[in-house]
């Protein structure tokens, strides 16, 4: 596999993607939709993308992952697909009975430039029953932006402001960003362990991760419900994680009802978790309290223990921006050296005065005194070709590093999404310190794995 | 049946065999209702699977990006040589593409490409974006093609114009326009020469079927497409019969190749010991030479000599079992009936996305009394049924596995993420093994169990 990358980088003016790093906006905006309780995720196009989407989330999961199709059909690409959506929503409700039906466009049915707002308006929807919409034009943005407009859409629809001027309730909202339902927890648990009230959406906890219990559930105990989100507008303050798939729908709730809020990384590695961990502690003036001070403890000792298995290592990181700055943060504090950093999401446009994914990470790089290959809306040729031009003792992402793990013969971490060869994953938390914990394993076991297959026979130990 | 809700409109989707019930003709091929939760893809996902193999074919994606992503890589058929057709190119179309039109930007990528992999033909798949804006894929292509001298063809798979069938259709298509008319004199080879349709060399199943064919004395031309390669399209003419495994995808190509070179086909099945052996035995009959005839026999002889005693070994743990298959085409659900009833197992629901009315008639013929069968059936159908006529197994794709696992109901992928060949006689052997494996494994205990509430 991947025999025909060349070693000389080439000129690539076309635009072109080989081997693409990132999908297409509905998958996130789907995703997106899971996170809200009983919800339909409903795909405004042809059946085709739907079907994909849905695969995709599918294998990642491992669970039945839910969504309709408008279905449509050459007419309806003609004609427009009001007619279509508004059976769809008829049909949904009468079959499939969710309290919510999240509707993402296509590329099809933007192109065609349906109204959603107004056919949502002109159709039946039976009372306590409620349609939203978010456009995911996927010529725009990639995956990140799809689940990034549909969380904006929760806040634009949703939202209100119940108390009277300027009071806000105890609360903070959390924005979790595209990251695992095991994620979600471990936020959630974390910010429990502050005593602090919050309310988190979308979660996907509970639904894409649904335990078994020999029923299938069309709609799983997990999510947020609507109440919640009408709630958000009320609370005192919002905490947006990673920006790429977050701040949107933070800046609206700050817009629309006047909340403050931070924008701040995913809570991967020691140091964002803390920076987590002290905007609650700033905005409630409680205390870390003790078992989280030790969870923090633990870590450090683990990166004590483990520091002279990743100095000076050189590593390349791949995936969501989101959760590929804060894991190049994160490789940083643990001595290494992330020398080519990619992500398929174009990085900046989205970004509201706050700079680019390309400037975050170079800085980050600079201040470390590491000088590395950055790129946003690249892809895994390009990646593949940055190894061989300087070669990485660890590769970091999704599934897809697989190909250029073996064909350069590198020990691989899966991290991210979409993974798609290996079970789990949405499992286990990479977040907080417990998940900054698993990381390690998984990285050093990697990196001592691979010592150990390599070593001659007068080289091997038993003890590392 | 009747206790059962159906989504308005898919009355006439669903039958239960039986005096007491309607009877068929069931409805097919027809456009899914919008709102459903259907299960089915696009046509451009057909052609692309039919396609895809070419091993050594430059397959670009002329769209946004997701269609591209998704079909990177997802169907594990191997190859034997380069694997260019294992790389994912797309033109990821953006904004301002869809606006102003996306020929531009189609020939830059070929620009790109083309000398840089150098490959022996280009297949450019327009997607439905594609299909609206109006790119005049055409031109493009037959501009490339004449600029490098290699064959740059369209595919014209919008998703929108209709199902998956179509998409199969138009690869045929495609296909068909690299054939060349036949060169050598078919009498003067030694050895017949067949063509295989229809087997995508999932797990290297077309090298299975390739090497009893071997044996039997008949040479294999080209497979369509697992592990094909441009030079071996072009020669397909030169072959005095086809044979087909998947109908669904590849009895358009045959008919088209009966109709221009005089080749004719027959359908076969290599899903299960009785299925492969019939198949044999047909094409060595087709060849009326008694050497191979005799060798047919001896073949299966032989290989029934080795598989048999395995697969009733399978078959005393398996009897009485029920299954329920929902697959993509017909002919495998039709193979899948008789591949259960040799390991002891009866199908109690049997469902295809893109089967025809045809072979919905031999499935009606086929199945027992009061077996459900159902077109272009939804998650939703798929767990009534599964569950009102006690399934023991469901039989189906990516979607279904989780839907199966969640109702505590075992499962066989017989789509794309299998890994083990599931055709010939070792693949009778393995597909037993599966469903012996999944049916009889320990989990299914815990799913049962469970800890009551309180108890601990
Ligand atoms: S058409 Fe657009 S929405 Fe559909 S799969 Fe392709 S990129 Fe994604
Ligand atoms: S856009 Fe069209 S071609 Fe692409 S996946 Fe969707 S239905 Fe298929």
């Amino acid at each position: 596999m991947l025999e025909y990358t060349p070693k000389e980088m080439i000129k690539r003016d076309s635009g072109g993607m080989i081997n693409p790093a990132k999908t297409c906006q509905p998958v996130g905006a789907m995703y997106a939709a899971l996170g809200i309780h009983s919800c339909l995720p409903h795909s405004h196009g042809s059946q085709g993308c739907c079907s994909f989407h849905r695969m995709h989330l599918t294998r990642h999961f491992r669970d039945p992952i839910m969504a309709s199709t408008s279905s449509f059909t050459e007419g309806a690409s003609v004609f427009g697909g009001g007619a279509n959506l508004k059976t769809s929503i008829k049909n949904v409700f009468a079959i499939y009975n969710p309290d919510v039906i999240a509707i993402h466009t296509t590329c099809l049915s933007e192109t065609i430039g349906d109204d959603i707002p107004t056919a949502i308006r002109q159709s039946e929807i039976p009372e306590g029953k409620v349609v939203f919409h978010a456009n995911t034009p996927s010529y725009q943005g990639s995956h990140i932006t799809g689940f990034s407009n549909m969380t904006n859409a929760m806040v634009t629809y949703f939202s209100e402001t119940k108390l009277a001027d300027g009071k806000k309730e105890k609360f903070v909202n959390i924005i979790p960003g595209f990251v695992n339902p095991a994620d979600m927890r471990e936020i959630k648990r974390l910010t429990e362990e502050m005593g602090i009230k919050y309310i988190m959406f979308p979660d996907t906890s509970g639904v894409v991760d649904s335990p078994m219990t020999g029923k299938f559930e069309m709609y799983p105990s997990g999510g947020t419900t609507i109440p919640e989100l009408k709630k958000t507008g009320d609370a005192k303050f919002t905490i947006s994680l990673g920006r790429f798939a977050s701040q949107m729908a933070a800046e609206s709730l700050e817009k629309k009802c006047k909340i403050p809020f931070v924008s701040l990384k995913e809570p991967i590695g020691i140091k964002a978790t803390d920076e987590f961990l002290m905007a609650l502690r700033g905005a409630f003036a409680t205390e870390i309290p003790e078992s989280l001070e030790c969870e923090r403890g633990q870590l450090v000792d683990v990166m004590t223990d483990t520091h002279f298995h990743f100095h000076g290592k050189k590593v390349a990181i791949f995936g969501d921006p989101d959760v590929v700055t804060a894991m190049t943060e994160f490789c940083l504090s643990l001595g290494m050296l992330p020398v080519h950093v990619l992500t398929g999401t174009p990085g900046g446009a989205l970004g509201s005065g706050l700079g680019g994914f390309e400037q975050e990470v170079k800085a980050m790089l600079n201040e470390a005194g590491v000088c590395g290959n950055v790129k946003a809306a690249g892809d895994l040729f390009t990646l593949h070709q940055w190894i061989k031009n300087e070669p990485v003792d660890l590769l970091i992402g999704n599934t897809y590093g697989k190909y250029i793990a073996r064909a350069e013969d590198i020990p691989f971490v899966r991290f991210g999404f979409p993974i798609l060869d290996r079970a789990i994953h949405p499992y286990m938390p990479v977040t907080g310190y417990r998940g900054a914990l698993r990381l390690i394993e998984q990285i050093s076991d990697a990196l001592l794995d691979r010592c150990d297959r390599d070593a001659a026979d007068e080289d091997f130990e038993l003890v590392m | 049946m009747e206790d059962v809700v159906l989504l308005k409109g898919r009355e006439q989707f669903v039958r239960q065999k039986g005096e007491r019930h309607q009877t068929l003709p069931i409805s097919c091929g027809a456009e899914s209702v919008a709102g459903c939760v259907s299960q089915r893809a696009c046509v451009y996902c057909g052609a692309r699977v039919v396609l895809n193999p070419v091993a050594d074919a430059l397959h670009l994606v002329h769209g946004p990006i997701g269609c591209a992503s998704y079909t990177w890589d997802i169907r594990g058929s191997l190859n034997s040589g380069k694997s260019l057709y294992r790389e994912g190119f797309s033109t990821d179309l953006r904004e301002k593409d869809i606006i102003f039109g996306g020929e531009t930007k189609l020939a830059a990528a070929l620009d790109e490409l083309i000398p840089k992999y150098q490959p022996p033909v280009v297949f450019v798949y327009s997607t439905c974006v594609v299909g609206i804006i109006g790119d005049d894929l055409d031109a493009v292509c037959k501009a490339a093609a004449e600029k490098y001298g290699v064959p740059v063809l369209p595919v014209q798979s919008s998703g929108f114009v209709g199902t998956k069938s179509i998409g199969y259709q138009t690869a045929c298509d495609v296909l068909f326009k690299l054939i060349e008319p036949p060169t050598t004199k078919l009498l003067l080879r030694r050895r017949p020469v067949i063509n295989y349709l229809g087997d995508f060399n999932l797990a290297g199943e077309a090298w299975i079927i390739r090497s009893y064919l071997k044996k039997i004395g008949i040479d294999v031309n080209v497979v369509f497409t697992g592990d094909s390669r441009y030079e071996e399209i072009r020669r397909a003419a030169n072959a005095e019969l086809n044979i087909i495994q998947c109908a669904g995808s590849m009895f358009y190509l045959a008919q088209k190749l009966e109709e221009a070179y005089h080749i004719p086909f027959m359908q076969v099945s290599f899903l299960g010991v009785e299925d492969t052996a019939d198949s044999l035995r047909k094409i060595a009959r087709f060849t009326n030479d008694p050497g191979i005839i005799r060798r047919t026999e001896e073949v299966i002889a032989a290989e029934l000599r080795r598989v048999m005693p395995d697969i009733s070994g399978y078959r005393t743990a398996l009897s009485g079992k029920k299954a329920a298959v929902y697959v993509g085409g017909g002919f495998k659900a039709i193979s899948l009936i008789r591949q259960f009833r040799e390991i002891g197992m009866e199908v109690v629901m049997v469902g295809t996305q893109t089967g025809r009315r045809e072979d919905y008639e031999i499935i009606g013929d086929i199945a027992n009394d009061g077996t459900i069968i159902l077109d272009d059936a939804n998650p939703a159908e798929l767990e009534r049924f599964m569950l009102t006529q006690g399934a023991d197994l469901l039989v189906g794709g990516v979607k279904e596995r989780p839907l199966a696992y969640k109702l505590g109901i075992a499962f066989v992928d017989h789509n794309h993420d299998r890994k083990h060949p599931l055709a010939g006689f070792e693949g009778a052997v393995n597909f037993a093994h599966e469903v012996y494996t999944t049916i009889c494994s320990p989990v299914w205990n815990a799913v049962k169990g469970g800890v009551v509430r309180g108890d601990l």
